[in-house]
């Protein structure tokens, strides 16, 4: 269907066989249901790129054309296909892993780019890592691996995970146990879109715990945050998290989350002159804080502006892009960026923490280093 | 598990059940009188909730959100009923699911377009900011107090309307006989206007009250429909008592299933095991209960005797 | 009002019993569209490619399990809200063989169907106790029983899916690696599906389910168990459902605990009712529309939904018997 649409466009505008040179983008995000403002804050970075490289990629003229994947895997899949189907020349996606998944093989074997701005399954990052994959976020344990490396570093003792009953939740709390050697008193799981936890946070007020570890993205973790607040637990016992005190939640959040400790591999308060340019500008474009899913997006753009530039626009050699692209010279928002050898990101981690900034606005603040040029433990079983 | 923490789950358990039935409510009515599937019940609730967060924002008082949403509520409702429902009363039920399916769909994404995406929230009264102390530490916010209290007057209320009033006796003998209703003379369509309109109210209450401890995003009651819909289904379509009962059940299972069933599966696999299978039965638990008393009593625990 | 849809009443209000319409007509439109769908590789040739060969086996692997719960639905009054366990039950049974190793497709779709008709007649000996709304939700509720079990199946993925690294051989064959191999099997199935239904609905089996629908008392009055004419609808409709479900793992080359979810049950009950039920081709248009106004409205614009549920009121409130009794007055009386 986009495919006739663009025909028909360029028919009507009388554009001929001269945007051939042209870099093609297709984008697949959430911009469906709850989960919609993630998708939204990595649609808005990546545009903000493109403004800011006046509609270039690599000194050529770009065109961005974005995909929502309802949160369905077949939609996702059906997406995939229709970038593949129109020859886009990189497909950068998806928000959540589930759809990755289903996305992943069509744009893989029709030898296209595939780039994630935030998701990181540990199913790609081993042995099944793949020459046409690569990811500016993370691999999602790696967040909850630094929360617990830093629960470890400050002491705490006995710790309570909760987490929604899926793939990713299992996965988060698995990688928060690999740096945390204390106690875990209780390990719980709700069912995914959980609205009241106040069956979970009196088993927290019952257990002898002295901090919380939580996974709840989105709502779940506006509904847990606060009401773990008004319990007035807050107050005794550490709130750590991961996905759950971020950009997209801390608006309804607010001083609900504060003192409430998180980890990540970017603060919107990042010293470094590309990522407070950054921040500035998008927040005078789209009036809301950015997050890691808008700056992951920033950074996509980014990569694939310095891969285009390096191959001179030439981007039908397919070793020669993933060269360029593996060389990741570009500045990312997050300072030294590397890629690892299974595609995946090799990155500073810190501890996080929510502030209240002075224009009122609530956001994740900077805190100490926890990691420095992490890799993820899968990486060892890639073979690239 | 100490029984101190069996106590207090109890008590969520039924604090969830009053929340339920703040949404079953509506649902029941409009489902037992009307024999009407409501599958926009839902978004009714969420637009209740749209409607304190948008009316807060206006007023800054959430008792003046409160107040002036149920009027709104019921606009809105009476909106739907007017270029939708209305026309759907005498069609079959399928017809009813598609047209209620398609206002789900439109309002759940109109909410998106004008509120956008990010979850909302509103702060409860200033009244009700403080918190009993249930155990050493742990806190119960006084405005849950106030939601239970709120349920369980809707709840008197109700069964005082339906069982003391003229137009409660016309809804009981709608749930039971509408033809014999409409042969003695009473005007049906009147009777259901009233009888959705209150639906909707009730919906749009329950958002409203919601609003404080859940968040308010777009869809937010697509999941709560199916559950309430599980509440009305085992307390028995057009029974306010059967969904009192139901919600307060469905509450106590689901609250109590989530803190028991996976320790108790640890009792007999390892502790990994049972993290596995236990959120998958306590998920599924509900459902598990309306299947047995559907087996056992195909109409609902409290249905209203239907003779035709 | 307060009747269930199995009621006399509801089932007075159901569209024409298919007898009245069996003309040429339906046939005619069913050529077409078949002819359409046989002609769609060969304008991939020139547009749309991959991408609309995918799309057209999605819709046909959705018009396979929407014919099969128009069987349920349209002719035996048993309203499913819980068929999309099914087509789950199908894919999980392809997507954990080929990863536990067994390729074979003549391995593989027989076991899919045993799995598939041992769940049908041991849930629905349990449903079918029920009608009306009561069936609804009943059935909701071993689908999602099924939904919660395969979510927590963390050897196979859990909630987040499997991938298949390999698709199924067929004899020994590569004829399913194919895209074209994947369209010809879905299409005949499809095709087969279509015939076979029709062929049991003008059946006395069919007949008997059909009555049962209208009366079941006098239906159990003549001596027939109206029960095991119900059940057996009720096992065909999931077998051919969890064949839709193998077809979609080998195509998809992935499966997830989300397509046994509720709202894709929901999903196949508006593709039914929005199509026209107890029809010929009801159920067959109703899914490659739902797909097609899909496909086609969000690439408009990401708020589709504005206009895609207006869409589906004004086809509830005013054409009845839905797009294909909306066809029918459109040709006009005969």
């Amino acid at each position: 269907m986009k495919k006739l649409c663009s025909t028909l466009a360029a028919g009507v505008m009388g554009l001929g066989t001269a945007a051939s040179a042209e870099v093609e983008v297709g984008m697949i995000v959430t911009l469906s249901g709850p989960p919609a403002a993630l998708g939204q804050q990595a649609v808005d970075g990546f545009q903000l790129a493109l403004d800011k490289l006046g509609g270039t990629l690599g000194g050529e003229p770009a065109t961005l054309i974005v995909e929502d994947d309802e949160l369905k895997p077949e939609v996702a899949l059906s997406k995939a296909e229709g970038l593949v189907q129109e020859e886009v020349d990189f497909v950068v996606g998806t928000i959540f892993s589930n759809m990755l998944q289903a996305a992943f093989k069509p744009v893989v074997e029709s030898e296209t780019f595939l780039i994630s701005p935030n998701a990181g399954p540990s199913t790609f990052a081993g042995r099944n890592c793949n020459p046409y994959f690569f990811v500016t976020s993370y691999q999602n344990n790696q967040n909850a691996e630094v929360m617990g490396a830093h629960a470890q570093a400050a002491g705490f003792q006995k710790v309570f995970m909760i987490a929604p009953n899926y793939q990713a939740g299992r996965d988060n709390l698995e990688g928060f146990k690999m740096h945390f050697e204390g106690e875990i008193v209780d390990e719980v799981y709700v069912p995914l879109g959980h609205q009241d936890y106040s069956a979970e946070i009196a088993r927290i007020a019952t257990s002898d715990a002295d901090a919380v570890f939580a996974f709840t993205p989105g709502g779940m973790g506006v509904r847990f945050v606060r009401q773990f607040r008004d319990s007035g637990l807050a107050d005794k016992i550490q709130f750590m998290s991961v996905f759950t005190t971020d950009e997209t939640t801390l608006p309804a959040q607010k001083e609900a989350a504060q003192g409430f400790i998180a980890a990540g591999n970017w603060a919107p308060d990042a010293e470094n002159e590309a990522s407070q340019a950054f921040v500035a500008a998008f927040e005078e474009k789209y009036g809301y804080v950015p997050g890691g899913y808008a700056m992951q997006a920033y950074d996509a753009a980014m990569l694939i502006d310095s891969a285009v530039a390096a191959v001179g626009g030439d981007l039908s050699d397919k070793d020669a892009v993933r060269a360029a692209l593996k060389a990741a010279d570009f500045t990312s928002l997050r300072g030294d960026f590397t890629f690892n050898n299974n595609h995946y990101p090799m990155q500073d981690f810190f501890q996080l923490s929510v502030v209240e900034r002075e224009d009122g606005n609530w956001a994740t603040s900077m805190g100490e280093l926890v990691f420095e040029n992490y890799g993820d433990s899968f990486a060892s079983e890639c073979s690239m | 598990m100490s029984t101190t923490l069996i106590l207090i789950q109890v008590l969520n358990g039924l604090q969830l059940g009053v929340i339920l039935f703040l949404i079953a409510a509506g649902l029941t009515l409009v489902f037992g009188v009307m024999g009407f599937i409501n599958l926009a019940h839902g978004v009714q609730y969420m637009l209740g909730a749209y409607l304190a967060v948008f009316l807060y924002g206006l007023t800054g008082s959430f008792l003046a959100a409160l107040v002036l949403a149920i009027p709104l509520a019921l606009v809105l409702g009476l909106i739907l009923e007017f270029l939708v429902f209305r026309h759907l009363y005498d069609r079959d039920h399928l017809s009813q699911v598609l047209a209620t399916f398609g206002v789900i769909l439109f309002l759940n994404q109109l909410v998106k377009v004008i509120f956008g995406p990010i979850p909302l929230t509103v702060p409860p009264p200033a009244f009700l900011d403080f918190s009993f102390t249930l155990v050493d530490g742990l806190l119960y916010p006084a405005y849950r107090v106030a939601l239970i209290v709120a349920g369980l007057a809707v709840a008197l209320g109700l069964w005082l309307v339906i069982t003391r009033t003229r137009v409660g006796m016309l809804i009981r003998a709608g749930a039971t006989n509408p033809d014999m209703v409409s042969a003695l003379g009473v005007n049906v369509r009147q009777l259901f206007l009233i009888v959705f309109g209150f639906g909707a109210m009730l919906a749009g209450f329950a958002g409203v009250m919601a609003a404080p401890i859940f968040s308010v995003e777009p869809g937010m009651g697509d999941n709560l429909l199916i559950v309430a819909f599980v509440v009305i289904i085992i307390g028995g379509a057009g029974s306010i008592r059967g969904a009192f009962v139901a919600a307060l059940l469905v509450g106590l299972v689901d609250t109590l299933g989530r803190t028991l069933v996976t320790d108790g599966l640890r009792l007999i696999m390892d502790a990994s095991s049972a993290n596995q299978i236990g959120p998958a039965i306590a998920s599924m638990l509900i459902y598990v209960l309306m299947a047995l008393v559907l087996f056992w009593r195909p109409e609902g625990l409290f249905a209203p005797k239907v003779t035709r | 009002m307060s009747a269930p849809s199995a009621s006399p009443a509801a089932a007075a209000k159901a569209p024409a019993a298919p007898e009245a319409r069996a003309s040429r007509g339906p046939l005619f439109v069913a050529a077409v569209i078949f002819a359409l769908l046989a002609a769609i590789p060969l304008v991939s040739e020139v547009w749309g490619g991959a991408w609309l060969t995918s799309l057209a086996v999605r819709a046909m692997i959705l018009a396979i399990v929407a014919i099969s719960l128009d069987l349920l639905m349209g002719h035996g009054g048993l309203v499913s809200f819980g068929h999309s366990a099914f087509v789950a039950i199908g894919a999980y049974t392809c997507g954990i063989m080929i990863t536990e190793g067994t390729y074979e497709m003549a391995l593989i779709l027989p076991t899919a169907i045993a799995i598939a008709a041992t769940f049908a007649l041991l849930s629905g000996a349990i449903c079918l106790r029920t009608s009306g709304v009561s069936f609804i939700m009943i059935t909701l509720a071993f689908g999602q029983m099924v939904y919660f079990a395969l979510g927590s199946l963390a050897q196979y993925g859990g909630d987040d899916g499997l991938t298949l690294w390999s698709g199924p051989d067929l004899f020994g064959t590569r004829v399913l690696g194919s895209e074209m191999g994947v369209y010809i099997s879905v299409f005949l199935l499809l095709l087969g599906t279509w015939a076979l239904v029709h062929r049991l609905v003008y059946s006395r089996f069919g007949r008997v389910l059909r009555a049962a629908r209208q009366n079941p008392t006098r239906v159990a009055s003549m001596g027939y168990s109206v029960l095991r004419y119900r059940l057996v609808a009720y096992v065909i409709a999931g077998v051919l459902a969890a064949i839709a479900g193998v077809l979609w793992a080998t195509h998809a080359s992935f499966v997830s605990p989300s397509l046994g979810a509720w709202q894709r049950s929901g999903d196949l009950i508006v593709m039914v009712v929005l199509g026209g039920m107890a029809t010929r081709n009801g159920a067959l248009v109703g899914a490659l529309f739902f797909i097609l106004i899909e496909e086609t409205l969000s690439a408009i614009t990401h708020d589709w939904r504005l206009i895609f549920g207006p869409l589906l009121i004004l086809i509830a409130l005013y054409a009845r018997g839905g797009l294909v009794g909306l066809l029918d007055r459109v040709r006009g009386p005969q």
